[in-house]
Formats: structure tokens, C-alpha cells, sequence
């Protein structure tokens, strides 16, 4: 994708319009829908942010960062980044590493192909909404399949789902565990195709010098999937800094078996503008999402500057 | 040679493994409902649900709810949407690759840097702004907000740009206009690429949550993830009807996925972004 872009830029003037309006017709819905859905919205959340007390009624009294301090000082927005973050950091490397080793298996030349890609991939197409209620019900204290393959190693009955005494260990792995789930079939398909596009040159030349497979895969496949392996890092923790619809299904629609110990950060905000209409406050704390998603693509498009080959 | 051979069974070993695991929350959605709610309520679980044929669970989820205004209104959003989006992007993406006009590559770029802006950011004023209009419950306030969409014009764009010119100007010399060109011509080559575009927009289409949760009140307007929400957050129903439910929900996207595999792989290999 990245490669096309650079084809020689086409130096045509060569195209002939029979009235001067006419190459605006051709942009102009794209331009509408993208003034009033993208850019006007993008202005607004900044201006909104800066507007103290403000919500839908539209009153406010003045200017500040009286948002900014109510957000960075609220209880539950820190527990919602900490939660945000904890999530991020356990589900993307985990999901990685599994996809790095399942597309590795899947570049083999192996029979029953396109069997294997339904079956990793489909997870990708389907809801996780409508899917989350059979994983509910998986993770189900008394009655559920995991808890049962548990018991047979001993362990267990875990409380996936619920709350003893105020606090809810389990909560936050049952939703890494489907995020993981959700995933994968997106990085899976990607690094697979990373894989097939490195040149088998590589492979022969490594075997006639008589490399072993796990040298071949340390020394070539690795280093050369390192762009396609950040790329996944890079689009998997934006969306995962947006996980939301992951918690859902659970606790039908609540953050975690005790109401509020699961917020994430979208979650709070959705809240916070919709059910408490403080746009102000949501508003800010959108921003602060979107600084914290802007800092780690930054960071990982400098690691990628450094070490593309 | 042996050492082969014990190579290829690990591979497959693992592979048959991992499969299992991310295919068993389907089997276990499907099998579980057509459960008795005896079986479903058993520990050690039922692996294999005695009546396959049973589809009472079926019957009366969609008795419980409104299921097939749900699906009417799913089916009604996505197609709208995928033919709105797909007509403006087939014209911001002739634009962007064949029309000359100062400042073009400093614009497409930023509109680029525009795709990492997160839609959850951009949700509380196009709230505001879809309330102003008076669409809160109606159809347009699922298709409308969507019908530009950066991703696909750029995918789209990059894929005309590939297209010769020599195309156009035979055409040109035969009296077609622009207009023509682009339908007659470019369209039927490129696609391969509206295909895939249009399916990533269907999947997420026919997905979305967040925003029908928010911009949807009446049960009327309901789409399919969010009336199977609403379902399941009502008190007293029981898990094997929402399973039920579930099961019927995802089947389009199941169909569409086994037909159009290679499509919707090579879209997301290409574009490297979700739906």
C-alpha cells in the first residue's frame, strides 16, 4: 500500500472538463460529508473541552481548564485509564505473540488451507456483541464450559463474572481474554500477509547454508516481519485504547459486576456526554484519549524509523 | 524422512488446537441454543444438545422480541449505507486520483493523518449535530453520519491511480464524457477494490453498537446488535432465547464470510485498518 503511493505521479493535464464546475461535482459529496461528520466535530470537541460547565443546555461560564482538572482528578476516569491501560498492555502483546506463531504455522504448506483461514479468521465478521453472550455463558461460575476444563486440572470454580465482597478479581481477565479472542483474526491476516511477502530467496539461501528451522525463523522471519509486526502493534493498540463493546456483553451493558469497576475510557466518556450530558467533561476526556492514542503511534512510528531494514 | 513427519503432525497439532479454540464460542453459541433449559442449566455442560431440531428457543426469542423488525431495519442500514458510501467514494476517488487542482497532495495527506482521529472522539458533536437535524430514530442517522469515509476513498484511490491513461483518452476520442469514463471504464477495472470496500462496510455496518445505542430510542429503529442488546439487559430472559437470538444475528455475516473470504482478507491485508 505503502509502495503504490510512491508509482510515478502522473504528470497528465491531459484530462478535459467541459465546464470549469465540473471536477468540484465529483468532490463535492465526499466534501460535505467530511466538513460536517469529521472536521466541524473535530473542531467543536476542542472548543467544547475548553468551555467550563458546560453541557447540553449550552450554558457556560467561560473559559479554562476547569474540564481538564475535573477529568484528571476524577476517581473514576483514572480507574477507567488504568483499566484502559491494563487492557492494552495484556491484550495486544498476547494477541501478537499468539498471531506471530499461528500465521508463522499457517505460511506452511499444509493441507486444508482455506479450512484453517475460515476458522481463524471468522471470529473478524461477526459481532462481539452477539458472540460475548456465548462467551458469557462459557465463563459462567456454576454452569459454565471453561470452569468445567478448569476443574479438570484442579482449579477452580472461578468467579469470572461476579463480585464476593465488594471486589471483582476476575472481571478484567474474563474481558481480556475475549478481547484476545476478538483479536486475533485481524492480526493473524495481517502478519500473514507480511509473511508471504517476504522474497523465498531468503528461505533457500538460508537452507543451502544449512540453517535450522528455529535459526531461520529467529534470523529472517522475524527481522523481516518487523515492519508488518508494528504496523499490527500500532493499529491494535488504537483500537484497543477504544475498547469498549468488549466489556458489554457481560454485565448487559454495565462496567463489571459492581457497576463501576470496569469503565474503560470510551466507556466513561459515552457516560459522561450521554447519560450525565456533561459534554465539557466528555469532551476533555476525549481529547486526553485521543493524546495518549496520538503519543504511543508516535513512539512506535519512531521504534519503526530505527529499525526498518 | 521421519523428522518431517514429526514436524508436520506439531504443525498440525497446533494448528487444529488453536482452530478449536477460537471455533468452539460459535459451536457452543449454536449448540447451546437449541438447549432445554435442563440441559443448558447442567454441570458437567451438555457437549452435544439432544433435539438439534428443536427451534422452540428460536420461536419464542422472536416472539419475546422484535426480531424481525430488527433485521428489517439491519438490512435496510447496511445496504443504504453500502451503496451511499460506495457512490461518494467512486467520486472522491476519481476526484482525488484524476483531477488536478492546486494544494491536492498536502490535502489527501491530511486527510490521511485525519483517519487516526478516533470516531469516539468525533461522537459527541455529531450527537449534537444529528439531534439539530431532528434524525434521532429514523434511518438516515445510521448511514448519513458514514457516507464519507477516508479509508475507502484512500484504498479506492490508490487503486484508480494504477488504472493507464491511455484508457481515457481512447475513450475520449470514441465522445465519452468524464462522467461516462468513470462508470463505463474504471469502475468495471477496479472492481476487485469496491468489492472488498463494500464488504469491510457491510461487516461494520451491520456490527455497529455504539452509535445506534446512543442515536436509537425506539424499538422501531432498531438494529440487530443493539435490539439483541436491549434482549439481553431485559430482566427474565433467558440465556438460551438470547443464544438463540445470537445465532440468527451473526448468520448473515457468517454466509457473507464463507462466499467472499478471499475479498474480505485481501481488504484488510491491503488496508491494514478494521472495518
Amino acid at each position: 500500500m505503502e509502495e503504490k503511493k510512491k508509482k510515478k505521479r502522473r504528470e497528465d493535464s491531459g484530462y478535459i472538463f467541459n465546464r470549469k464546475y465540473e471536477p468540484l461535482i465529483y468532490l463535492l459529496p465526499f466534501a460535505i460529508g467530511l466538513l460536517i461528520f469529521t472536521i466541524y466535530p473535530i473542531i467543536n470537541v476542542v472548543i467544547m473541552s475548553f468551555k467550563n460547565g458546560y453541557r447540553l443546555s449550552g450554558s457556560y461560564n467561560g473559559i479554562g481548564i476547569e474540564n481538564y482538572t475535573y477529568v484528571l482528578t476524577n476517581k473514576y476516569f483514572l480507574s477507567a485509564i488504568k483499566n484502559t491501560f491494563i487492557y492494552v498492555f495484556t491484550v495486544v502483546p498476547i494477541a501478537t505473540i499468539l498471531s506471530i506463531l499461528i500465521a508463522n504455522l499457517l505460511n506452511q504448506k499444509i493441507k486444508g488451507i482455506s479450512f484453517f483461514h475460515t476458522a481463524y479468521f471468522l471470529p473478524m465478521v461477526t459481532s462481539a456483541i452477539a458472540v460475548g453472550i456465548s462467551w458469557r455463558y462459557m465463563f459462567n461460575k456454576k454452569f459454565g464450559v471453561i470452569n468445567w476444563l478448569l476443574g479438570l486440572i484442579g482449579i477452580g470454580p472461578i468467579d469470572f463474572l461476579g463480585a464476593t465482597a465488594g471486589v471483582a478479581p476476575y472481571n478484567m481477565l474474563t474481558v481480556i481474554i475475549f478481547g484476545i479472542w476478538n483479536m486475533m483474526p485481524f492480526t493473524i491476516i495481517l502478519l500473514l500477509s507480511g509473511l508471504q511477502n517476504i522474497d523465498p530467496m531468503y528461505y533457500t539461501a538460508a537452507k543451502v547454508d544449512g540453517a535450522s528451522s528455529s535459526t531461520i525463523f529467529r534470523r529472517i522471519t522475524v527481522p523481516l516481519l518487523a515492519p508488518t509486526i508494528f504496523l499490527t502493534v500500532v493499529v491494535n493498540m488504537i483500537s484497543a485504547f477504544k475498547v469498549y463493546n468488549d466489556v458489554i456483553p457481560f454485565w448487559a451493558g454495565k462496567a463489571g459486576a459492581l457497576g463501576t469497576n470496569l469503565y474503560t475510557m470510551v466507556y466513561w466518556i459515552k457516560e459522561t456526554f450521554y447519560s450525565k450530558l456533561r459534554l465539557g467533561q466528555a469532551a476533555a476526556a476525549s481529547i486526553v484519549l485521543f493524546i495518549i492514542i496520538l503519543f504511543f503511534t508516535m513512539i512506535q512510528k519512531y521504534i519503526q524509523k530505527k529499525t526498518d531494514y | 524422512m521421519a523428522k518431517d513427519w514429526i514436524k508436520k503432525f506439531f504443525i498440525y497439532l497446533f494448528l487444529t488446537i488453536g482452530a478449536v479454540v477460537m471455533m468452539f464460542p460459535f459451536y457452543w453459541m449454536i449448540s447451546s441454543s437449541v438447549k432445554t433449559a435442563a440441559e443448558y442449566n447442567s454441570f458437567p455442560p451438555v457437549w452435544i444438545p439432544k433435539n438439534w431440531l428443536d427451534f422452540s428457543n428460536f420461536v419464542k426469542a422472536f416472539q419475546a422480541a422484535p426480531f424481525a423488525t430488527y433485521f428489517l431495519n439491519s438490512i435496510i442500514v447496511t445496504g443504504s449505507s453500502v451503496l451511499l458510501t460506495g457512490f461518494i467514494t467512486i467520486l472522491g476517488a476519481f476526484g482525488f486520483s484524476r483531477l488536478k487542482f492546486p494544494g491536492k497532495t498536502i490535502l489527501f495527506s491530511f486527510l490521511v493523518a485525519f483517519m487516526m482521529v478516533p470516531f469516539e472522539m468525533l461522537v459527541i458533536t455529531n450527537y449534537q449535530t444529528v439531534s439539530k437535524l431532528n434524525w434521532i430514530d429514523t434511518h438516515y442517522v445510521l448511514v448519513i453520519p458514514f457516507m464519507t469515509s477516508i479509508f475507502y476513498t484512500y484504498i479506492l484511490k490508490n487503486f484508480f491511480d494504477t488504472i493507464p491513461d491511455s484508457l481515457y483518452y481512447s475513450a475520449r476520442i470514441d465522445g465519452a464524457s468524464n462522467w461516462k469514463y468513470l462508470w463505463r471504464v474504471m469502475v468495471p477495472i477496479a472492481k476487485p477494490s469496491l468489492v472488498t470496500i463494500m464488504l469491510l462496510n457491510a461487516i461494520s455496518s451491520w456490527n455497529s453498537f455504539m452509535w445506534p445505542q446512543l442515536v436509537i430510542n425506539s424499538d422501531r429503529f432498531r438494529t440487530v446488535p443493539f435490539g439483541l442488546f436491549a434482549f439481553m439487559s431485559d430482566a427474565g430472559s433467558d440465556t438460551q432465547l438470547q443464544l438463540a437470538a445470537a445465532t440468527v444475528s451473526v448468520l448473515p455475516m457468517i454466509v457473507l464470510f464463507l462466499f467472499a473470504r478471499k475479498y474480505i482478507v485481501s481488504g484488510v491485508a491491503r488496508g491494514g485498518v478494521k472495518g
